[in-house]
């Protein structure tokens, strides 16, 4: 090691310590093959704040995120919090394969980011990122976001009790996947089931089409 | 200018490892520039029953095999739908070096192959089909070389995704690997590429196999062909 390098790692120490506020190009890409989601929230917020946690209860603003994919209630609960809040920045549905790049310039002390949005057609998936550490060091990090089950509707897969099919692909007539909820608690989606009968079957979703496997969604988080 | 920056940032990098690796190399600032270069790779297939199609390892500078969210290139629908990876070979402009593997990779199974190059490359990355599938295709996508000196490791696990160019419809005549063969009540092998596209026609995350254990009657594949991520588990080593 020569004094060289140390120096040089010596002056990337200094620069992240004085950094305040950042600035955050984020880029979140739908990764499934048929999967659409709803109108995206992001915050930047502080240590105390949280969207949602695995192992505990979705918030009614999560919930109501999860099963009608309306961000409202959660964008409220961020900005009461004082969190730097984007607000659907896709414009509307993010489809398969699309993505969508917002800035988000994070107050000091607001140093974690979380992201939500509901899956369709489900009965309440949401893909979610809950308070991910925004790096004070400058460079391009990429964070793989998982689906999640909010627990609170039970996952029957009927057209009934899923808000909506933009793919236009809706079945009718099934029987049911499940009444129960296994968990009422945040917990890794257990995936959908679907059937091949589109009039009927056990569930209004198409095995072939409205499956997915981790990971669903790709953030790309540029630090300046 | 460049040069130095490009040192000074590998040796940051070498410091954080080596706060918990007493083993790491103190002179990667200098070694990231020494010429040829040449890495082992191992790569293990971790389905329970997903043959992987020969792989050719591409050492690259610029260019990318494919992109999340647009078209599969022609060659990259060849080897998907196929595990043909002839075309990729032949139509990839960026390759600066390839190395492939003798045979495809059997489930649970692993398989070497090494890479060398005359000078140092930026990229590593390669396809191959899951081949008990209509189209879906493992890999890895422009793996960042720069940083990696001379004998470190690094280990990278693979998703399967879905090339888009064919629908998942896991039926006899469309899927072309050992399953579905077994499965035809006539012989005939099913169908590889077919240039067609009538599936969405993006690349995209796979959505996994059905089976006909789950439910989708008119599909060749059974619980055994099922798959989650990771696919793959690709250690590359830098042997010169």
């Amino acid at each position: 090691m020569t004094n060289k390098h140390l120096i040089a790692a010596g002056l990337f120490g200094l620069f992240s310590a004085t950094a305040q506020a950042q600035d955050l190009t984020v880029t979140l890409t739908n990764l499934t093959h048929s999967i659409y989601f709803t109108p995206v929230v992001a915050g930047a917020h502080d240590a105390s704040t949280e969207i949602f946690e695995t192992t505990t209860p979705a918030t009614p603003e999560l919930e109501l995120l999860a099963e009608e994919g309306d961000f409202s209630g959660v964008s409220g609960l961020l900005g009461n919090a004082g969190a730097d809040v984007i607000d659907n920045p896709a414009g509307g549905l993010l489809a398969s394969g699309e993505s969508t790049t917002f800035l988000l310039s994070n107050s000091s002390g607001n140093d974690y980011l979380s992201v939500a949005a509901m899956m369709l057609p489900t009965n309440d998936a949401f893909i979610g990122l809950d308070s991910w550490e925004i790096p004070s060091e400058a460079g391009t990090y990429t964070v793989y976001l998982n689906a999640y089950d909010a627990g609170t509707e039970a996952n029957d897969e009927l057209a009934d009790s899923i808000p909506a099919f933009p793919g236009g692909d809706a079945g009718t007539g099934g029987a049911g996947v499940t009444t129960e909820i296994s968990t009422p608690n945040v917990h890794i989606h257990p995936g959908v089931i679907g059937d091949a009968d589109a009039e009927g079957g056990i569930s209004d979703l198409d095995s072939s089409v409205h499956r997915w496997l981790n990971p669903v969604a790709k953030l790309t988080v540029v630090v300046e | 200018m460049i040069k130095f920056s490009k040192v000074a940032l590998a040796t940051v990098g070498a410091l954080a490892l080596a706060a918990c690796n007493d083993d790491s190399d103190s002179d990667s600032a200098t070694s990231i520039i020494e010429t040829p270069v040449e890495y082992e790779v191992v790569l293990k297939n971790l389905t329970n029953g997903q043959p992987i199609s020969p792989p050719s390892l591409l050492l690259h500078d610029t260019g990318a095999l494919f992109t999340v969210g647009e078209p599969a290139s022609e060659a990259l629908e060849l080897l998907a739908e196929s595990g043909d990876a002839s075309e990729i070979l032949s139509d990839t402009a960026f390759i600066l070096s390839s190395a492939s593997a003798s045979g495809g990779i059997t489930y649970g199974t692993s398989t070497t192959i090494t890479v060398s190059y005359t000078d140092k490359v930026k990229y590593l990355s390669f396809v191959s089909m899951l081949g008990n599938s209509n189209d879906a295709f493992t890999g890895l996508n422009q793996v960042d070389l720069t940083d990696l000196a001379l004998n470190d490791s690094a280990t990278y696990q693979t998703v399967a995704y879905d090339a888009g160019t064919e629908a998942n419809t896991e039926t006899v005549d469309t899927v072309p690997g050992p399953a579905s063969n077994a499965a035809s009540p006539d012989g005939i092998a099913g169908e590889a590429f077919n240039a067609e596209r009538d599936d969405i026609d993006i690349v995209t995350m796979h959505p996994g196999i059905v089976s006909s254990d789950d439910g989708l009657t008119t599909s060749a594949l059974t619980y055994q062909q099922k798959f989650d991520n990771p696919v793959m588990s690709v250690t590359i080593t830098r042997t010169r």
